[in-house]
Protein backbone atom coordinates (compact mmCIF):
# COMPACT_ATOMS: atom_id res chain seq x y z
CA UNK A 1 0.00 0.00 0.00
CA UNK A 2 1.07 3.58 -0.62
CA UNK A 3 2.14 5.07 2.74
CA UNK A 4 -0.26 8.01 2.40
CA UNK A 5 -3.16 6.08 0.83
CA UNK A 6 -6.49 7.15 2.32
CA UNK A 7 -8.06 3.76 1.60
CA UNK A 8 -6.19 0.54 2.15
CA UNK A 9 -6.46 -3.13 2.93
CA UNK A 10 -3.22 -4.34 4.42
CA UNK A 11 -1.57 -7.18 6.32
CA UNK A 12 0.60 -4.61 8.12
CA UNK A 13 -0.12 -3.33 11.63
CA UNK A 14 -2.42 -0.30 11.31
CA UNK A 15 -0.99 3.13 12.04
CA UNK A 16 -3.74 5.50 13.17
CA UNK A 17 -1.57 8.64 13.55
CA UNK A 18 -0.18 8.17 10.01
CA UNK A 19 -3.70 7.92 8.60
CA UNK A 20 -4.74 11.00 10.60
CA UNK A 21 -1.89 12.97 9.03
CA UNK A 22 -2.83 11.78 5.54
CA UNK A 23 -6.51 12.65 5.92
CA UNK A 24 -5.75 16.06 7.47
CA UNK A 25 -3.45 16.79 4.53
CA UNK A 26 -6.15 15.78 2.04
CA UNK A 27 -8.71 17.93 3.84
CA UNK A 28 -6.26 20.83 3.81
CA UNK A 29 -5.72 20.48 0.07
CA UNK A 30 -9.50 20.54 -0.49
CA UNK A 31 -9.89 23.60 1.71
CA UNK A 32 -7.15 25.61 0.07
CA UNK A 33 -8.58 24.79 -3.36
CA UNK A 34 -12.17 25.78 -2.50
CA UNK A 35 -11.60 28.45 0.12
CA UNK A 36 -13.63 26.41 2.63
CA UNK A 37 -12.57 26.39 6.28
CA UNK A 38 -9.60 24.18 7.12
CA UNK A 39 -9.60 21.26 9.52
CA UNK A 40 -10.99 21.88 12.99
CA UNK A 41 -11.69 18.32 14.06
CA UNK A 42 -10.29 14.83 13.66
CA UNK A 43 -12.43 11.90 14.78
CA UNK A 44 -10.68 8.54 14.74
CA UNK A 45 -12.39 5.20 15.26
CA UNK A 46 -10.17 2.22 15.96
CA UNK A 47 -11.81 -1.21 16.03
CA UNK A 48 -9.95 -3.77 18.16
CA UNK A 49 -10.12 -7.54 18.19
CA UNK A 50 -12.07 -8.39 21.35
CA UNK A 51 -11.32 -11.41 23.55
CA UNK A 52 -14.95 -12.56 23.73
CA UNK A 53 -17.77 -12.99 21.25
CA UNK A 54 -21.18 -14.58 21.84
CA UNK A 55 -19.92 -16.03 25.11
CA UNK A 56 -16.91 -17.65 23.44
CA UNK A 57 -13.32 -16.98 24.41
CA UNK A 58 -11.75 -15.64 21.22
CA UNK A 59 -8.12 -16.49 20.48
CA UNK A 60 -7.61 -14.44 17.31
CA UNK A 61 -9.32 -13.39 14.11
CA UNK A 62 -8.25 -13.98 10.54
CA UNK A 63 -9.54 -11.42 8.04
CA UNK A 64 -9.99 -11.94 4.32
CA UNK A 65 -10.97 -9.29 1.77
CA UNK A 66 -11.78 -9.01 -1.89
CA UNK A 67 -9.18 -6.30 -1.91
CA UNK A 68 -9.78 -4.25 -5.08
CA UNK A 69 -13.52 -4.17 -4.47
CA UNK A 70 -12.97 -3.31 -0.79
CA UNK A 71 -10.95 -0.25 -1.80
CA UNK A 72 -13.70 0.84 -4.17
CA UNK A 73 -16.29 0.35 -1.44
CA UNK A 74 -14.24 2.50 0.96
CA UNK A 75 -14.14 5.21 -1.71
CA UNK A 76 -17.88 4.85 -2.20
CA UNK A 77 -18.50 5.24 1.55
CA UNK A 78 -16.38 8.41 1.55
CA UNK A 79 -18.45 9.71 -1.36
CA UNK A 80 -21.67 8.98 0.52
CA UNK A 81 -20.34 10.80 3.58
CA UNK A 82 -19.67 13.93 1.54
CA UNK A 83 -23.34 13.94 0.50
CA UNK A 84 -24.38 13.95 4.17
CA UNK A 85 -21.63 16.12 5.64
CA UNK A 86 -20.14 18.70 3.36
CA UNK A 87 -16.36 19.10 3.44
CA UNK A 88 -15.79 15.82 5.28
CA UNK A 89 -12.67 13.85 4.40
CA UNK A 90 -12.46 10.16 5.30
CA UNK A 91 -9.69 7.61 5.47
CA UNK A 92 -10.27 3.89 6.01
CA UNK A 93 -7.60 1.25 6.59
CA UNK A 94 -8.58 -2.37 7.22
CA UNK A 95 -6.26 -5.12 8.32
CA UNK A 96 -6.26 -8.59 6.71
CA UNK A 97 -4.65 -11.86 7.73
CA UNK A 98 -4.27 -12.97 11.35
CA UNK A 99 -4.99 -10.26 13.93
CA UNK A 100 -4.29 -10.81 17.62
CA UNK A 101 -6.55 -9.88 20.53
CA UNK A 102 -6.19 -6.18 21.30
CA UNK A 103 -4.80 -5.30 17.88
CA UNK A 104 -6.62 -2.94 15.53
CA UNK A 105 -8.61 -4.50 12.70
CA UNK A 106 -9.79 -1.17 11.31
CA UNK A 107 -8.95 2.52 11.57
CA UNK A 108 -11.36 5.16 10.31
CA UNK A 109 -10.39 8.83 10.33
CA UNK A 110 -12.87 11.62 9.65
CA UNK A 111 -11.64 15.19 9.29
CA UNK A 112 -13.85 18.25 9.01
CA UNK A 113 -14.06 21.87 9.97
CA UNK A 114 -16.25 21.11 12.99
CA UNK A 115 -16.54 18.23 15.46
CA UNK A 116 -20.17 17.28 14.86
CA UNK A 117 -19.51 16.26 11.26
CA UNK A 118 -16.31 14.43 12.13
CA UNK A 119 -17.95 12.35 14.88
CA UNK A 120 -20.98 11.58 12.72
CA UNK A 121 -19.03 10.66 9.61
CA UNK A 122 -16.71 8.31 11.50
CA UNK A 123 -19.72 6.46 12.94
CA UNK A 124 -21.42 6.41 9.56
CA UNK A 125 -18.33 4.95 7.93
CA UNK A 126 -17.94 2.05 10.37
CA UNK A 127 -21.64 1.16 10.04
CA UNK A 128 -21.33 1.19 6.24
CA UNK A 129 -18.14 -0.88 6.31
CA UNK A 130 -20.01 -3.50 8.31
CA UNK A 131 -22.90 -3.40 5.86
CA UNK A 132 -21.17 -3.45 2.48
CA UNK A 133 -17.37 -3.92 2.56
CA UNK A 134 -16.36 -7.29 1.02
CA UNK A 135 -14.39 -8.37 4.07
CA UNK A 136 -14.85 -11.44 6.26
CA UNK A 137 -13.51 -12.49 9.63
CA UNK A 138 -12.81 -16.05 10.66
CA UNK A 139 -13.00 -16.37 14.41
CA UNK A 140 -10.66 -18.77 16.18
CA UNK A 141 -12.07 -19.47 19.61
CA UNK A 142 -11.51 -22.01 22.35
CA UNK A 143 -12.93 -25.17 20.83
CA UNK A 144 -13.12 -24.28 17.16
CA UNK A 145 -13.23 -21.73 14.41
CA UNK A 146 -15.96 -20.29 12.25
CA UNK A 147 -16.57 -17.73 9.52
CA UNK A 148 -18.59 -14.84 10.90
CA UNK A 149 -21.38 -13.91 8.50
CA UNK A 150 -23.14 -10.63 9.10
CA UNK A 151 -24.87 -8.43 6.55
CA UNK A 152 -25.80 -9.36 3.00
CA UNK A 153 -23.90 -6.65 1.13
CA UNK A 154 -26.32 -4.51 -0.88
CA UNK A 155 -24.81 -1.07 -1.50
CA UNK A 156 -27.93 0.31 -3.16
CA UNK A 157 -30.18 -0.64 -0.24
CA UNK A 158 -31.30 2.84 0.83
CA UNK A 159 -32.84 1.53 4.03
CA UNK A 160 -29.46 0.25 5.23
CA UNK A 161 -27.81 3.51 4.26
CA UNK A 162 -30.48 5.41 6.13
CA UNK A 163 -29.98 3.23 9.20
CA UNK A 164 -26.26 4.04 9.16
CA UNK A 165 -27.06 7.74 8.92
CA UNK A 166 -29.53 7.56 11.81
CA UNK A 167 -26.97 5.78 13.99
CA UNK A 168 -24.39 8.39 13.05
CA UNK A 169 -26.65 11.25 14.09
CA UNK A 170 -28.13 9.65 17.22
CA UNK B 1 -18.44 -17.80 -23.30
CA UNK B 2 -15.93 -18.08 -20.54
CA UNK B 3 -16.01 -16.15 -17.27
CA UNK B 4 -13.80 -16.24 -14.19
CA UNK B 5 -15.55 -16.88 -10.89
CA UNK B 6 -14.12 -15.71 -7.59
CA UNK B 7 -15.28 -17.15 -4.28
CA UNK B 8 -14.54 -15.83 -0.81
CA UNK B 9 -14.57 -16.89 2.84
CA UNK B 10 -17.14 -19.61 3.53
CA UNK B 11 -17.89 -20.04 -0.17
CA UNK B 12 -14.22 -20.59 -0.96
CA UNK B 13 -13.84 -23.11 1.84
CA UNK B 14 -16.89 -25.12 0.74
CA UNK B 15 -15.83 -25.13 -2.91
CA UNK B 16 -12.21 -25.89 -2.07
CA UNK B 17 -11.05 -23.15 -4.42
CA UNK B 18 -11.18 -19.38 -4.64
CA UNK B 19 -11.18 -19.15 -8.40
CA UNK B 20 -12.62 -21.18 -11.23
CA UNK B 21 -13.27 -20.70 -14.91
CA UNK B 22 -16.72 -21.58 -16.16
CA UNK B 23 -18.57 -21.66 -19.47
CA UNK B 24 -21.97 -20.00 -19.79
CA UNK B 25 -24.28 -19.46 -22.73
CA UNK B 26 -24.45 -16.16 -24.58
CA UNK B 27 -27.00 -13.94 -22.83
CA UNK B 28 -26.37 -15.56 -19.45
CA UNK B 29 -26.90 -13.63 -16.23
CA UNK B 30 -24.96 -13.68 -12.98
CA UNK B 31 -27.67 -15.99 -11.62
CA UNK B 32 -26.87 -18.43 -14.44
CA UNK B 33 -23.19 -18.32 -13.49
CA UNK B 34 -24.15 -19.06 -9.88
CA UNK B 35 -26.31 -22.00 -11.01
CA UNK B 36 -23.29 -23.39 -12.86
CA UNK B 37 -21.10 -23.02 -9.77
CA UNK B 38 -23.70 -24.73 -7.56
CA UNK B 39 -23.98 -27.58 -10.09
CA UNK B 40 -20.26 -28.22 -9.61
CA UNK B 41 -20.27 -27.52 -5.87
CA UNK B 42 -23.72 -28.42 -4.47
CA UNK B 43 -22.64 -27.55 -0.91
CA UNK B 44 -22.84 -23.86 -1.91
CA UNK B 45 -26.57 -24.02 -2.64
CA UNK B 46 -27.79 -22.69 0.75
CA UNK B 47 -25.85 -19.47 0.15
CA UNK B 48 -28.20 -18.64 -2.73
CA UNK B 49 -30.50 -17.04 -0.15
CA UNK B 50 -27.90 -14.63 1.22
CA UNK B 51 -25.67 -13.95 -1.74
CA UNK B 52 -24.07 -10.79 -3.06
CA UNK B 53 -22.30 -10.63 -6.39
CA UNK B 54 -19.86 -8.35 -8.13
CA UNK B 55 -19.09 -8.10 -11.84
CA UNK B 56 -15.69 -6.68 -12.78
CA UNK B 57 -15.25 -5.02 -9.37
CA UNK B 58 -18.72 -3.46 -9.18
CA UNK B 59 -21.54 -4.85 -7.07
CA UNK B 60 -24.16 -6.21 -9.44
CA UNK B 61 -27.61 -7.75 -9.26
CA UNK B 62 -28.02 -11.45 -9.95
CA UNK B 63 -30.19 -10.51 -12.91
CA UNK B 64 -27.34 -8.57 -14.57
CA UNK B 65 -25.99 -10.00 -17.83
CA UNK B 66 -22.40 -11.22 -18.08
CA UNK B 67 -19.93 -10.92 -20.95
CA UNK B 68 -16.95 -12.89 -22.19
CA UNK B 69 -13.95 -12.73 -19.83
CA UNK B 70 -15.89 -11.10 -17.00
CA UNK B 71 -14.74 -11.61 -13.41
CA UNK B 72 -17.80 -12.60 -11.41
CA UNK B 73 -17.38 -12.69 -7.63
CA UNK B 74 -19.80 -14.34 -5.23
CA UNK B 75 -19.77 -12.99 -1.70
CA UNK B 76 -21.23 -14.54 1.44
CA UNK B 77 -22.60 -12.15 4.09
CA UNK B 78 -19.82 -9.76 5.07
CA UNK B 79 -18.26 -9.27 8.51
CA UNK B 80 -15.61 -6.58 8.24
CA UNK B 81 -14.84 -4.00 10.88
Amino acid sequence: MMPDALFAVTAAVLDAPALERAVVAAHGADASRTGAPGAGAVSTFVGLVRDQNLGRRVLRLDYEAYEPLAIRVFERIAGEAVVHWESIRLGIHHRIGPVAIGEASIVIVAVSAHRAEAFAAARYAIERVKQIAPIWKREYFEGGDVWIEGAVAAPDDLEARDKARRLACA
Amino acid sequence: MRVTVRLFAGLRDLAGTGELATEVATGATIADVWAGVVARHPALAPYGRSLSAARNLEYARLTAPVAEADEIAFLPPVSGG
